[in-house]
C-alpha cells in the first residue's frame, strides 16, 4: 500500500555540550555511535583549553565551537539553535563527561516518538539508578523535587537531569528562550510556563569518566541561590498550568 | 562638619577630572560617562551649597545634614550602578547571541566548503 502523502522521516540529533572533557567526549561520542548507529553527533564545544573538540572530531561527531565560553545554558541553546535550523525533529541531550549511558538513547527517543509529551528527562530515580550521585547533590534535589511540585503540578524526580529529548516544538522554544547558567532546573519552569508537557523514564547513571564537575562544593550555595532565583523569575512570568 | 564637606567636595573634583581623563584617553565611552559626570557634579553642588544640604535635610526629618548629603550621594551612585548594570545584562546577552551565531555560521560554512572541491 502506498500512503497518498509519504511521510517524512523524523530525524534525530545527539547533542553533547562539552568543556574541557578530552578524557571522555572521544569515549562518548564511540559509545553513542555504538548505541544508534548512522545518527549525527554535534559536539558543542564550549571554548575547551584541552583538545576536546579535536578528540570529539577523531571519534566521529560533528562539533559546534563557541568561540568563547558561554556556560551550560548558552552552550546547550547553541547547539538546540543549530538543530532547529537544521529542521531536526527530535534532539537528545547526552552530557560529554560521561555520566550518561547512551544505551538508553533509544528509550528516550521511544518516548518522544509517542507524541504524548514535548520533553523527555531521563531520570535515574525512576528505577533508582541514582547510586553514583554524591550527598550534596541529592539533598539539592530532594530539595528542588519539593520546590518544583507545586508549580508544575506534578512530581518530577529527577529535575536536575541533563539526559534531556526534546521534539521540535519543544526545540522551537528553547532555540529563542533557554536558561543560560544551570538550565535543567529552569528548563522545567519555562516548559510548564508554555503548558509543555514532560516525562521521565528510568536511565543509568555512572560516575563521570574523567576530568571535573563544574558544580563544586563552593559553587552550591550560589547554584541553589541562581536556580532560586531564576525559577522565580519564570514563576512571575507564569503562563498557566497545562490542564 | 565643614571638613567633610570639603572632603566630599574635592573627592567629587577628582571623580569628575578622573572621568573626563578616561573619555579624552578613550578608555571609557562618552555615553557611559554622561551618568559619572552627572553623579559627580551633584556631589560637588551638594557640597558647596550648604543652604540646599539644609533644606534638604529638613525634608528628610534627618537633623545632621552631611547624613542627608550622604544619602544623596548614596543613593545617585546606586542609580549609576543599576544602569550600568542593565547594560552589562544586555551586552552579556547580545554577546551570547553573538557567539552562538558566529559559532553556527562557521558550522555550516565548513560544511559547505567540505561540500565544494578546492579549486
Amino acid at each position: 500500500m502506498t500512503p497518498a502523502v509519504k511521510q517524512r522521516e523524523k530525524r534525530l540529533l545527539i547533542l553533547i555540550p562539552a568543556f574541557n572533557e578530552e578524557g571522555a567526549v572521544g569515549g562518548v561520542v564511540g559509545e553513542v555511535r555504538s548505541a544508534v548507529p548512522g545518527t549525527p553527533i554535534l559536539v558543542v564545544d564550549d571554548c575547551s583549553a584541552d583538545s576536546t573538540r579535536g578528540e570529539a572530531r577523531k571519534a566521529g561527531a560533528q562539533v559546534l565551537a563557541l568561540p568563547h565560553h558561554l556556560g551550560l545554558g548558552g552552550c546547550v541553546q547553541a547547539g538546540y539553535r543549530l538543530a532547529y535550523e537544521l529542521g531536526y525533529d527530535y534532539v537528545i541531550r547526552v552530557d560529554g563527561d560521561g555520566q550518561h549511558d547512551p544505551r538508553d538513547i533509544p528509550t528516550v527517543l521511544k518516548a518522544l516518538e509517542q507524541g504524548d509529551c514535548e520533553m523527555v528527562i531521563g531520570s535515574r530515580f525512576v528505577d533508582d539508578n541514582g547510586e553514583h550521585t554524591n550527598v550534596l547533590r541529592a539533598a539539592g534535589i530532594v530539595f528542588f523535587r519539593a520546590m518544583l511540585r507545586p508549580i508544575l503540578g506534578r512530581p518530577v524526580r529527577d529535575p536536575t537531569s541533563g539526559f534531556v529529548g526534546v521534539n521540535r516544538t519543544a526545540l522551537e522554544l528553547f532555540s529563542a528562550t533557554f536558561p543560560l547558567e544551570y538550565p535543567e532546573i529552569e528548563a522545567l519552569v519555562v516548559l510548564q510556563r508554555k503548558r509543555f508537557r514532560f516525562v521521565e523514564v528510568p536511565c543509568r547513571f555512572r560516575p563521570r569518566r574523567a576530568g571535573r564537575s563544574t558544580i563544586t562544593a563552593v559553587k552550591s550555595l550560589y547554584y541553589m541561590i541562581h536556580v532560586l532565583l531564576g525559577v522565580f523569575v519564570n514563576v512571575l512570568k507564569f503562563e498557566g498550568r497545562r490542564k | 562638619m565643614d571638613r567633610l564637606f570639603d572632603v566630599v567636595a574635592v573627592f567629587s573634583l577628582v571623580l569628575i577630572v578622573w572621568v573626563l581623563s578616561s573619555v579624552r584617553r578613550a578608555h571609557i565611552r562618552v555615553e557611559y560617562s554622561v551618568s559619572w559626570l552627572l553623579a559627580g557634579a551633584v556631589l560637588l553642588v551638594l557640597a558647596r551649597w550648604r543652604t540646599l544640604d539644609d533644606w534638604m535635610a529638613a525634608a528628610l526629618g534627618i537633623s545632621d545634614s552631611f547624613m542627608a548629603l550622604a544619602m544623596i550621594a548614596g543613593a545617585a551612585f546606586l542609580v549609576v550602578l543599576y544602569r550600568l548594570s542593565l547594560r552589562i545584562s544586555g551586552l552579556k546577552d547580545s554577546s551570547i547571541t553573538l557567539a552562538q551565531q558566529v559559532a553556527i555560521l562557521e558550522f555550516r560554512l565548513e560544511a559547505l566548503s567540505e561540500k565544494r572541491p578546492s579549486e
